[in-house]
């Protein structure tokens, strides 16, 4: 049975990996990420894993080669962050547009310069409009959990893309958490290995990556447009079907002390568990306010969101991540699209904090929801605030 | 080790090449074009089971234009610089599935092919990697000493003199004014197990070489010589024409470094460089100053070539001598 | 024309963009960019050789039962590379009837 262990988060990945059986990790260090290929490589060096452990020259090829190896029908993972992410970045584009279902970790840290080893969402946040479905961990069970799971909605046939399982660099990749571990035997069933649709085989020739002419390219993005869309059925089939065999319940968005809340923030990873804190502390108070989490954020799950917030006066939403010259940070950008036109719609005051790994702090969301609710008071004309910025 | 690798190798005549085609007619390269010819020979003489890896690049765009394609075996293109990567990882894939009982324990041939922009420009590092990690493959430079399919712009592979659009012959600059990138070299620097070049014009040698890569377990790298009429100029029917001139003038010269012993194919009587020179535009403003900078280069290189297979390889040299008395 | 062929609804166009039927450019005849002008083999100097085979960059030779080589004008392109390359001189690049 399931052991409840302290383990070091990175590690439980590692750990959710070499259960779901990987075929091929091709792997390339960078802060905060590290932690994972080291110890998959460990696993495979002693013998504990039957993988293939590719030790690439850079991201760039890390991508590729994940991409080749998922092409011959191998299930195939690796892990990245910031800058490796960004150098990845042409060929995430093409791993969900050839279909190619690779599973990787991505543990977010900013984007230089300046260089910062630190968390922030600006990683991931480029990946956008790659096509890759994007769950985000706010706690090591959820990293843990998501891990396993990524694997069989990637590989689904219904579904065919890459999954990116997002979770904080260092405040919550290098955090040792109680982690309930699974047994080989437990896993197995639920993840049974993965069975290519399409793969390069001789014995049935086919072409990938072919050139595309205007003739056909917006039919192939609009089949990956319309398998990112019909994932998330899947999505809940999988998180259905590992809560009944498992007993933990995951949502595409999760609400917190909602209830006749006036006042929601948005929030996204693990800051959230902070988030609740302050929320606990306001409802102490007898304000009412409440916190809803983004969990799925690619494919966005738009009616689950419309409905967690539904009621609310006003909505914080809590950005890591910059859009300069723009309206404010991308989940403030999908927030206020996902209302545009809506006959009632809250205020929506939003926040860009905690870049670089500036700390957010109990205090900072209490400062946030406070300034939310003053400037939706007076509907405060604004795109974003950017939160704790020194000015002397 | 190279010779139990190659114990079963038996050498390609006329009358026993393969009459197999993995890649086929209706692919849309220029007439006359020598890339797609070499490209041809290689993958004739590796054959079957195999799964090609393409860089984009001429030889992608011509072969599978969609819903068409020339490639008669598994094939996947990614991207410009990655073709080692993407073989890297079809490779290990391969390897594990089999070693997992996945798929049916068969040899299947892995081959690259890119051009040389990304070869020996865009795509160097994850080639470096991709031989320095020691997978097994085939990687095939398919050069055609410019970046053709973006329309003929300069690439470190372009040689000395030669005419691009990003090279032009101007009033101040006389095209190209760097010396072409040794690949070959740089791949032998990486200790891997099997280096070649080749020209389509000595296709018996070509296809030979090919097949030897194939075979031998590890990285393989052969350069090929390829020739293009649209980007160099020159005549539609050329194209073996220049490939061998390239080799008699010793501008090209034909070798193999089999675990790091060299072995040149002579040509101790070789003719003028400007013979070649003047079978292509690129070339056309080329002074006969520039021409006398190039012939005394490439002398010295063949010689240096030669002193590498005397370093490397004493008992071919002396196998010659003896030959020769 | 593949442009054509490629007009087909997204639900129809194979996983990913990939192309199912291996070597199926055949279908494409390139034998149309010949600008007039074609070779023609005289068996009488042919030696068998097979070069224009080998040389070929569009595969329009193909091997025959007595040895000799058929030529395909679906694919020749007219390049004249056999027939510059043919050792016996057995080819030459005639002009073609409209
Ligand atoms: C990252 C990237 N940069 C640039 C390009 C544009 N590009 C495509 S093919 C090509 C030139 C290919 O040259 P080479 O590798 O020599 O092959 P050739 O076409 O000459 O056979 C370039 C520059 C690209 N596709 N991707
Ligand atoms: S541009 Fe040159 S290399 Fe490219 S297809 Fe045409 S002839 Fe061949
Ligand atoms: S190259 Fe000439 S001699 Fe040789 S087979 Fe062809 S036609 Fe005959
Ligand atoms: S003219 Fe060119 S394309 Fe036609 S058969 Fe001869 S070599 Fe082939
Ligand atoms: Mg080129």
């Amino acid at each position: 049975m399931a052991k409840r262990v302290g383990m070091e988060v990175s590690i439980s990945i590692s750990e959710a990996v070499k259960l779901a059986n990987v075929d091929v990790i091709s792997a390339y260090p960078i802060t905060p990420q590290t932690h994972i290929v080291e110890h998959l490589s460990e696993f495979v060096s002693d013998g504990e894993l039957h993988s293939a452990f590719v030790p690439v020259e850079s991201e760039h090829s890390a991508m590729s080669a994940a991409l080749g190896a998922s092409a011959v029908g191998a299930r195939t993972f690796t892990a990245t962050s910031s800058q490796g992410l960004a150098l990845m970045h042409e060929i995430m584009y093409l791993a969900a547009s050839m279909r190619l279902p690779v599973v990787m970790s991505v543990v977010n840290r900013a984007l230089s310069s300046p260089i910062n080893i630190w968390n922030d969402l600006s990683d991931i946040m480029a990946e956008r409009d790659s096509g890759w479905i994007q769950v985000f961990a706010i706690n090591g069970q959820e990293a843990y959990d998501l891990t396993l799971q990524a694997f069989k909605i990637a590989e689904d046939p219904r579904v065919l893309l890459p999954v990116a399982v997002n979770l904080d660099g260092f405040i919550l990749s290098h955090v040792i958490e109680p982690i309930e571990l699974f047994e080989q035997k437990e896993v197995d069933p639920f993840l049974p290995p993965y069975q290519p649709v399409l793969r390069l085989d001789p014995e049935k020739p086919v072409s990938m990556g072919a050139f595309g002419s205007p003739e056909v390219f917006i039919e192939v993005k609009k089949q990956v447009e319309e398998a990112l869309i019909g994932s998330q059925k899947v999505v809940a089939e999988v998180w259905k079907d590992f809560g009944q065999r498992y007993g933990r319940v995951y949502k595409p968005v999760e609400s917190y002390q909602t209830k006749g809340a006036e006042t929601i923030l948005i929030t996204m990873g693990s800051i959230t568990e902070t988030a609740m804190m302050a929320i606990d502390a306001l409802r102490e108070k007898g304000r009412q306010v409440g916190l809803v989490h983004i969990r799925l954020w690619r494919p966005f799950p738009f009616k689950e969101f419309l409905q967690a917030i539904k009621g609310a006066k006003t909505v914080a939403v809590l950005d890591r991540a910059l859009s300069p010259g723009g309206v404010g940070g991308p989940v403030g950008l999908e927030v206020k699209s996902a209302l545009f036109g809506k006959e009632e719609r809250p205020y929506v005051a939003e926040f860009v904090a905690g870049l670089g790994g500036r700390d957010l702090t109990v205090e900072t969301f209490i400062e946030v929801l406070d300034k939310a609710e003053k400037y939706s008071q007076k509907q405060k004309d604004f795109q974003y605030e950017l939160i704790g910025v020194r000015e002397k | 080790m190279i010779a139990d690798d190659l114990k079963d190798f038996k050498k390609f005549t006329p009358k026993t090449l393969p009459r197999e085609e993995p890649f086929v007619s209706g692919h849309r390269a220029c007439q006359g074009c020598g890339e797609v010819l070499a490209l041809r020979q290689v993958a004739k003489a590796i054959g079957t089971p195999m799964i090609a890896v393409s860089a984009t690049g001429c030889m992608e765009i011509i072969s599978s234009p969609f819903p068409q394609t020339a490639w008669a075996v598994p094939w996947i293109h990614v991207a410009f610089e990655n073709a080692a990567a993407v073989a890297s990882g079809v490779e290990s894939g391969l390897k594990i599935l089999v070693d997992k009982g996945r798929i049916p324990r068969k040899e299947i041939k892995v081959v690259a092919f890119a051009g040389d922009g990304g070869t020996a420009d865009i795509g160097l590092q994850a080639l470096s990697g991709a031989m320095e990690r020691g997978h097994n493959f085939v990687y095939v430079c398919l050069d055609n000493e410019a970046y053709m399919n973006t329309g003929i712009q300069r690439s470190s592979s372009t040689p000395y003199g030669a005419m691009t659009t990003t090279s032009p012959a101007g009033k101040v600059t006389p095209g190209q004014t760097t010396w072409k990138k040794n690949l070959p070299a740089i791949m032998a620097a990486h200790n891997i197990p099997y280096v070649a070049t080749a020209s389509p014009a000595y296709y018996l040698d070509l296809m030979n070489k090919a097949k030897k890569a194939s075979l031998i377990k590890g990285p393989a790298y052969l350069h090929i010589y390829s020739s293009c009429p649209t980007g160099w100029r020159h005549g539609a029917d050329l194209a073996i024409t220049v490939s061998r001139l390239v080799v008699e003038t010793n501008i090209f010269p034909l070798y193999e470094i089999e675990e790091g012993r060299y072995t040149v194919r002579k040509n101790n009587q070789p003719k003028p460089v400007v013979d070649y020179f003047k079978t292509q535009r690129r070339f056309a403003h080329m002074t006969p100053d520039m021409l006398q900078t190039i012939q005394e280069r490439v002398d010295r290189d063949y010689q240096r070539l030669l002193q590498m297979e005397g370093l490397t390889n004493p008992a071919v040299v002396k196998e010659e001598r003896k030959v020769a008395e | 024309m593949a442009k054509v062929e490629a007009m087909m609804p997204w639900k129809d166009v194979p996983l990913g963009g990939t192309i199912l039927e291996p070597g199926n450019a055949r279908k494409f005849k390139t034998g149309d960019w010949r600008s007039k002008i074609r070779p023609v083999t005289d068996k009488e100097k042919c030696i068998k050789c097979g070069m224009c085979w080998i040389f070929c960059p569009d595969m329009a030779y193909t091997h025959r039962e007595d040895g000799y080589f058929d030529w395909n004008g679906d694919y020749c392109k007219g390049c004249g590379i056999c027939a510059k390359e043919c050792p016996k001189d057995a080819i030459t690049m005639v002009a073609e009837e409209e």
